[in-house]
């Protein structure tokens, strides 16, 4: 059966460019990067070969950039690392983060474990787009405020933030500014030697690189309490061997993704233009979040008087593969609370779906894909009490 | 499919039995609401106290459009005090078994189920 993959903003296909640059550090030069030896050293150059490649891609110089296990490890280590370095009884009541109603959980979850701890955080709402409004961001601030914490563009509805005018604002309160930038990657130019951006969060296995690694951008002159403590490994920052394959890996597809920038842009702006406008063929269809200010990549759907998750199941039985905005608990669908934030019901939100493209999908796909998703959502529909009465 | 679902789920799921409502059904039940998520009808004709035709529409996951599809199936021709006994379980069974977080949507179709026959044992009260 035809297997056809629209979740790359899940995850992507390893570049075999991106491989093929890994395999030596395996078993050929697997020596420590800390090392001093010659195993070691040959190493530690490539790690720092990848640092180089990772930098350049944003403007700014290596020294900037230290490598994680990932996206969600670049978040806690920005968050906890600023907010940790002053207890929460030395700090005014605050809000001492501010933060956005529809983060990814590594953001989100953070905040509520520091919320435990006794800091305190502001979450901003978003209106029915996703979008922050700035003025309330202004209204939020106040001389306690360490960080504000908002994304570069949303994982569910791809909505981007207006990340420059936030952190201008931020830098005129003498605010530090983290944004999540994991999903943002080879879909949107980020050059940070021009943004007002303090903390940047990347992860590797979004952008046609490996899973597990991913790599936090920091001001040079921010200090932050390390999440790890151990041998001292990236200036003290961040303890742990350096996860040399990985870390080259990650380089290699910063370094693809800026020179295919344009291409993948315009090609992925094509395809999800005409995605979008074949999927309005469909009756009682809407697109969820931003109709512009959205990544390139993002199509995401509502179907009126179909369950997400039974719309998921038939697709995925066809061998499509797509995301829902919605999980199933024990007791009752729990509806993302992305959707919820934009003030959708719980009804609305559980008849989302979101397909996401990326550098392998072809047209031919989207044709592929077209007809079956319609056939699915007629057959959900004949089957649904919510369909007819609501018509 | 993203959960390990049997043949028989799948079948009923693909190709759902006695979708619909009755239109003069002698009980009917519809369970769940919209606003959390699930939602199950089921219209039944009753005569000489057996079930002698069904229908289900359900706005739910696969294992509810399966359940519902089951249940409409299991019930024809059966009593009504045969009916009653139909339990969760019993459904799961015939489908061949269900994950164990998609237990719960077989819960809704013998809900409906209960639901349509007091239904029922109320109108022929009248
Ligand atoms: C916006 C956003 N932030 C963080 C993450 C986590 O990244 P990772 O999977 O590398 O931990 C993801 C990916 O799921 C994401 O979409
Ligand atoms: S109907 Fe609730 S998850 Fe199946």
């Amino acid at each position: 059966m035809k297997q056809v993959y629209m979740d790359y903003a899940a995850s992507t296909p390893v570049d075999s460019d991106v491989i093929k640059s890994m395999m030596p550090y395996f078993s050929k030069t697997y020596g420590n990067p800390s090392s001093t030896h010659k195993h070691g050293r040959l190493a530690l150059q490539a790690v720092e070969h990848a640092r180089k490649q990772v930098s350049s891609c944003f403007n700014v110089d290596p020294e900037t950039f230290l490598f994680t296990s990932g996206g969600t490890e670049a978040d806690n280590l920005a968050l906890k690392g600023i907010a940790f370095q002053h207890l929460p009884k030395d700090l005014g009541k605050g809000p001492h983060i501010i933060t956005s109603t529809i983060e990814h959980p590594a953001v989100l979850q953070t905040c509520k474990q520091l919320e435990a701890y006794g800091y305190s955080i502001a979450y901003l709402p978003v209106d029915e787009t996703g979008l922050i409004d700035l003025d309330q961001l202004k209204e939020t601030i106040t001389e306690d405020t360490q960080l504000i914490s908002i994304m570069y563009a949303n994982n569910e509805i791809g909505t981007i933030e207006p990340v420059e005018k936030i952190g201008n604002i931020a830098h005129k309160h003498n605010v530090l500014f983290h944004t999540d930038a994991v999903q943002a990657v080879g879909k949107i130019p980020i050059d940070l030697s021009k943004l007002p951006i303090d903390l940047l969060s990347i992860s590797s296995h979004k952008i046609y690189g490996p899973k597990g690694v991913g790599a936090l951008y920091h001001t040079k002159d921010i200090t932050f309490d390390p999440l790890f403590q151990g041998g001292g490994h990236e200036q003290g920052k961040r303890s742990g061997t350096l996860n040399t394959p990985g870390i080259v890996g990650l380089g290699k597809a910063c370094e693809l993704s800026q020179k295919r920038l344009k291409k993948d842009i315009s090609q992925l702006e094509q395809m999800s233009d005409y995605f979008i406008k074949r999927l309005f063929e469909i009756e009682s269809s809407t697109l969820n979040g931003h109709p512009t200010k959205r990544l390139v990549n993002n199509i995401h759907f509502r179907f009126k008087g179909i369950e997400g998750n039974a719309l998921h199941s038939l697709l995925d039985e066809k061998g499509i593969s797509i995301a829902t905005g919605s999980a199933c608990s024990s007791k009752k669908i729990q509806a993302s609370h992305v959707l919820l934030a934009l003030g959708l019901t719980p009804e609305e939100a559980i008849s989302s779906i979101r397909f996401t493209i990326g550098r392998l999908t072809t047209k031919e796909e989207i044709d592929y894909v077209l007809p079956i998703v319609k056939e699915s959502i007629n057959h959900l529909r004949s089957i649904s009490p919510l369909w007819k009465s609501n018509k | 499919m993203n959960q390990e679902y049997t043949e028989i789920v799948k079948d009923h799921f693909f190709h759902p039995r006695n979708v619909g409502r009755l239109s003069t059904p002698s009980g009917s039940g519809t369970v769940g609401n919209p606003s959390c998520g699930d939602v199950m009808t089921i219209d039944i004709i009753v005569e000489n106290n057996i079930i002698t035709e069904a229908k289900f529409q359900t706005y739910g996951c696969a294992a509810a459009i399966a359940s519902g599809s089951m249940t409409t199936e299991l019930i024809k021709g059966k009593t009504i005090t045969e009916c009653k006994k139909l339990s969760m379980n019993d459904i799961i069974k015939q489908l061949g078994g269900l994950p164990e977080e998609k237990t719960h949507c077989s819960n809704l179709a013998t809900e409906a189920l209960q639901k349509a026959i007091k239904n029922y044992q109320k109108n022929s009260l009248l």
